[in-house]
């Protein structure tokens, strides 16, 4: 429960931080909330020996309507986005969502950047962004780039993010269609053991904890815009899928549970 | 039998808030980890990482030269200083035959479980600490491991590998072997069962930790231990080290919880306090989460083979049980012995003439285990009320009609009964709770909605399931707990002291670690002398305030403790009532006491409360001659029986038969305890406790792989259930007074736990009926759930 000896620096702004990542390079880490990163360091799971704290640039909390999308800072907290008046009509679906992420106290230290930069393919608001179709900024040494959600996610706690890249601003598109978000654990806390977003009444279906990152049900989105009924579609949600397997559910299990929560979602959605 | 409810303020029956919350509430308390020593050193401990391997070598100097570091020790090592003259101490050895191989406190060549300690280092700080137990290296050979309790029935491989059985004992009951026989080959009906007892963890709020402080001139030596059993401690502390045991004190501060989980002598307490006197410096030890979940004991860990024979009628004739119980690598304080502690519980609240029993105990490479709450007795609860749900349905009756044709003495009152297990039930009526029970549930709306919903299809399906438990608590007679070879006594001390400006100083030896002792104590003395709860403090955890103790375990505190007090207050007024005569120059036979005061029967103008007489006590200046001065008397109880609290919990689940997702939505307890001294504190207890059963039914278990690895030690992925899990329970009780005890109280730190295991199965058993479905392993997850809906095969 103690973590190896690090160094913690508070960054000013957004380019304070990407400087201190050009300085330090892999051994540094970005600090958000913290909920995933300090448990990895107590377990000694992660050993980063720069801690670069992004918490507090409060340039970056903000949730705004924009040309049609609504633009959130990457430092917003789970809490924001769970009350925000803007997204309660632009995008109701993510402050659901991130009315279950973990507990209360995890979603006032959470940020949505920081789950999105941590890429756990069983997290909440990931697969939400992913279904809407988000788009992330990110900003490194040579200003800003965007990058579809769709070609965010690498592999387990990986992304394109370059070492020196951290993310600004989180773009969803806003006013969009009928949306429902499925997660079925076994007590309230955790982790979705396979949860399932879908946006805009069906276009997006993405799944959580159903491979190495956050994935979007192609198969069932594909059938259900070529006229394919709910139930059809929702039986194809787990195509192409590779299911991890623990204490929780096997890969079978996790499939099946993929079927019937897109199945109801999609109905929710309707 | 005396026990009588009267009007005193705080007196029995009273809902007072409980006098330790402001404290615990404002952070004032300490714990293990907020004392600290000058110069204290923290041991770390370097753990296996297999479940089976030979100890090639540990090269440690890349630890030692590290800044802060101040030795590092391995288990040769520490053979070589001589630090021990006896292994860790096992109290209770079922068997003359028993095997138990020498058990240290650190491994020398051979490590039995993933998390045996196979060296130590000590430091000057945590963080050195930590950073120097990742950097001893040890090389190991593994070994085949026995990771899973039937491999060590089977004995594939054995756990212990100068051993050639993994079985450590043969524990039989069977008063009546032809009887069983008979009654078996007679039956018109016949179930069996082979049920499953999971691992489980304690996980105590607060983990374990202890701080060994020497005194190098003068050789004492303290230990701050969150224990359950400061006592006990101080006893194996002597007997293990050779330290005498009249320079040996122990202090249980707050202590966080235990569960059981606290009540043994681990190695890091024997390592704190021969290294602190071999050192001359304070040693230290904070478990982390991790070594909770993972090194300390676990409890539960039993195969149950079970069956029942009923006649044509219903009636159960006999019930014949066999347990294989996973030990673990080692035999800890009373690891044999919890089993065993549940044998005579396994007819539960039925009048059945034949019970045979045997329990075979076996050595696996998997933490070891112990007591965890309840220790014997829900497992057999379980089992008792599986089986009787399944013989209801064997037979085509209602569980709760084949229960009531069961019950001793057909559920109406009784005392003194004497059970096939061969002993005898203090009180019981059983019927009452049962009615009320099932009456707060609504079982009979409860049933015609599942019938509907069965009808209609809908995926959300309703189980609804029953338990009547009695247990066994008020650890115990002596002379019983000697005919079991168990290595204690089960007496408990109590002095009280009324002080001389009136107030009151109960020194308990009861050992509380979150039951709330401190105010059921003063409501012990608010009821017994008319003194104010809030002028009594309670004195207790600590072997120089409160010598003699054998501590807080096995719902013994009220029962066995707390009428220690009771004893010890009859006593000092007894003598105060000499003192008052004497004040009134009158007889004490014509002395009456009420409310708190003495009075001269007939002259109610004279009185005195007996608070105004601790001073006249104390000067002693003019006491009746001859008597000694001060008002303070001490008792050591041993009952004379154990007490047998029992009820009736109903429990209500409802299954996503889709998912396989299941709900917790409804539970009712109706419980007896005997006489309640604090209805609040009751029921806080069965609110715990009843989580905890649930949550064996539902959640919790310790998960070991194939190569003895435990899977999920932490609390992320330890399922301890939350409040969101758990619906509000509902509550009632009736009161059946004790005979063992003059009180007429039972216990309740246990019952709910005992109670709801079983009530959480057959619910859900009872949902998913109409799928086949006659048994499900706990935890009952979604995927067993959603597995057994589709034929196990999916």
């Amino acid at each position: 429960m103690i973590p190896a000896a690090f160094d913690y620096t508070v960054a000013d702004d957004a380019e304070h931080a990407i400087q201190l990542l050009g300085e330090y390079g892999d051994e540094a880490k970005l600090l958000a909330g913290g909920h995933s990163l300090i448990p990895m360091m107590k377990f000694r799971l992660a050993t980063p020996t720069q801690l670069i704290d992004v918490g507090r640039i409060d340039d970056l909390s903000y949730i705004r309507r924009e040309n049609g999308h609504v633009a959130i800072g990457a430092m917003t907290k789970h809490v924001q986005l769970e009350t925000s008046d803007v997204l309660a009509v632009a995008c109701p679906m993510l402050s659901h969502v991130a009315s279950l992420v973990g507990d209360p106290s995890v979603r006032h230290r959470g940020t949505l950047g920081g789950t999105l930069a941590h890429s756990d393919p069983a997290s909440d608001l990931p697969a939400a962004v992913l279904a809407l179709g988000g788009t992330i900024v990110a900003q490194g040494p040579n200003g800003r780039r965007e990058i579809a959600a769709t070609d965010f996610f690498t592999g387990y706690f990986e992304s394109v993010l370059a070492p020196d890249e951290m993310i600004v601003e989180i773009k969803v598109p806003a006013d969009t269609g009928g949306w429902n978000y499925q997660k079925f654990n076994r007590r309230a806390q955790d982790w979705a053991i396979v949860g399932v977003a879908v946006a805009d009444g069906g276009k997006g279906i993405a799944l959580v904890n159903m491979g190495s990152t956050p994935l979007r049900a192609s198969a069932a989105e594909a059938a259900l815009a070529g006229g394919a009924s709910v139930a059809d579609a929702a039986a194809l949600a787990a195509d192409g899928a590779t299911p991890p397997e623990d204490n929780n559910a096997d890969g079978v299990y996790r499939t099946h549970l993929a079927q019937v929560l897109t199945r109801r979602a999609l109905e929710a959605s309707q | 039998m005396t026990a009588t409810v009267q009007s005193t303020p705080g007196g029995f029956g009273t809902r007072m808030l409980r006098k330790e919350d402001p404290q615990l509430l404002t952070g004032e308390n300490k714990f293990i980890d907020d004392i600290k020593a000058p110069g204290q050193l923290w041991m770390g401990m370097i753990r296996s990482p297999y479940a089976h391997a030979m100890i090639d070598a540990i090269d440690a100097t890349g630890a030692e030269s590290m800044p802060g570091v101040h030795s590092v020790l391995t288990g040769a090592q520490l053979a070589d200083m001589g630090l021990w003259l006896a292994p860790m101490p096992c109290a209770w050895p079922v068997t003359d035959d028993m095997v138990n191989p020498p058990h240290f406190p650190v491994a020398v060549s051979e490590a039995k479980h993933v998390g045996d300690i196979v060296a130590v280092v000590l430091c000057n700080d945590r963080y050195a600490m930590a950073d120097a137990v990742e950097q001893v290296i040890v090389d190991y050979t593994p070994l085949p491991a026995v990771a899973t309790l039937q491999a060590a029935v089977d004995g594939t491989a054995m756990a212990h590998s100068d051993l050639d059985t993994n079985r450590a004992y043969h524990w039989p009951l069977d008063p009546n072997p032809e009887g069983t026989a008979a009654a078996f080959a007679n039956a018109a009906h016949t179930v069996k069962a082979r049920f499953i007892q999971q691992r489980l963890i304690p996980m105590p709020m607060e983990p374990r930790g202890c701080l060994a402080i020497p005194s190098p001139a003068g050789g004492e030596i303290v230990l701050y231990s969150a224990s359950q059993i400061p006592h006990i401690l101080k006893v194996m502390i002597a007997a293990t080290t050779g330290i005498p045991e009249n320079k040996i004190r122990v202090i249980a501060p707050s202590v966080g919880g235990g569960f059981g989980g606290k009540l043994n002598v681990d190695a890091d307490a024997v390592l704190a306090v021969t290294l602190a006197n071999k050192l001359g410096l304070p040693v230290r030890w904070t478990e982390e989460r991790s070594e909770c979940a993972g090194a300390s004991h676990q409890g539960r860990g039993q195969i149950q083979h079970v069956e029942a024979a009923a006649d044509a009628d219903g009636k159960i004739t006999a019930i014949r049980v066999h347990l294989d119980a996973d030990m673990g690598a080692y035999m800890m304080l009373i690891t044999p012995g919890i089993p065993l502690l549940g044998s005579f519980l396994y007819t539960g609240v039925y009048d059945v003439a034949n019970f045979s029993f045997s329990c075979d105990g076996y050595f696996t490479n998997m933490t070891p285990t112990d007591a965890y709450r309840g220790a014997g007795r829900p497992e057999a609860s379980y089992a008792i009320e599986r089986i009787m749900d399944i013989m209801a349905r064997e037979i085509g009756m209602a569980p709760e009609e084949l229960r009531a044709r069961n019950y001793i003495n057909g559920g109406e009152k009784f005392e003194n009964f004497d059970a096939a297990s061969t002993l005898v039930f203090d009180s019981g009526h059983y019927k009452p709770a049962h009615d009320r029970a099932l009456e707060m549930a609504d079982v009979a709306g409860l049933r015609a909605e599942q019938a509907r919903r069965r009808d209609t299809g809908e995926a959300k399906q309703l189980g609804i399931g029953m338990c009547t438990y009695v247990e066994i608590c008020g650890l115990a007679p002596s002379r019983a707990l000697g005919g079991l070879n168990y290595g204690a006594g089960g007496w408990e001390h109590a002095t009280v002291r009324l002080l001389p400006t009136g107030k009151v100083e109960v020194v308990s030896g009861s050992t509380p670690h979150g039951q709330g002792h401190e105010t059921s104590w003063s409501q012990i003395i608010a009821e017994k002398m008319g003194i104010d709860p809030n002028d009594v403090e309670v004195l207790h955890s600590d072997t120089a305030l409160s010598p003699l103790g054998l501590d807080t375990y096995g719902s013994r505190s009220l029962s066995v403790g707390g009428v220690a007090i009771a004893l010890a207050a009859d006593k000092v007024i007894d003598k105060a009532k000499l003192i008052a005569a004497h004040q009134f120059e009158a007889s004490p036979e014509d002395i009456e006491f009420a409310g708190g005061s003495f009075s001269v029967a007939g002259t109610p103008s004279k009185s005195v409360h007996i608070q105004e007489l601790g001073f006249a006590a104390f000067t002693a200046h003019d006491l009746p001659d001859g008597m000694e001065p001060n008002l303070q008397e001490q008792v050591s109880f041993d009952p004379p029986n154990f007490a047998f609290p029992f009820g009736t919990h109903v429990a209500v689940v409802e299954i996503d038969t889709e998912t396989g997702g299941i709900e917790l939505i409804d539970y009712v307890g109706v419980d007896d305890c005997g006489v309640q001294v604090n209805p609040l504190i009751v029921e806080g207890q069965l609110h715990g406790g009843i989580a905890q059963g649930a949550a064996q039914a539902l959640f919790e278990e310790a998960v070991y792989d194939e190569d003895g690895n435990i899977t999920n030690p932490s609390l992320m992925d330890y399922l301890v259930p939350s409040a969101m899990e758990l619906p509000l329970i509902k509550l009632d009780s009736t009161v059946t007074p004790s005979t063992s005890n003059p009180l007429g109280v039972k216990g309740v730190g246990e019952a709910g736990t005992i109670g709801s295991a079983a009530a959480v199965i057959n619910a859900v058993c009872d949902a998913l009926s109409p799928y086949g479905v006659i048994d499900m392993e706990m935890p009952a997850t979604p995927q067993r759930i959603w597995k057994a809906i589709n034929g196990g095969a999916a």
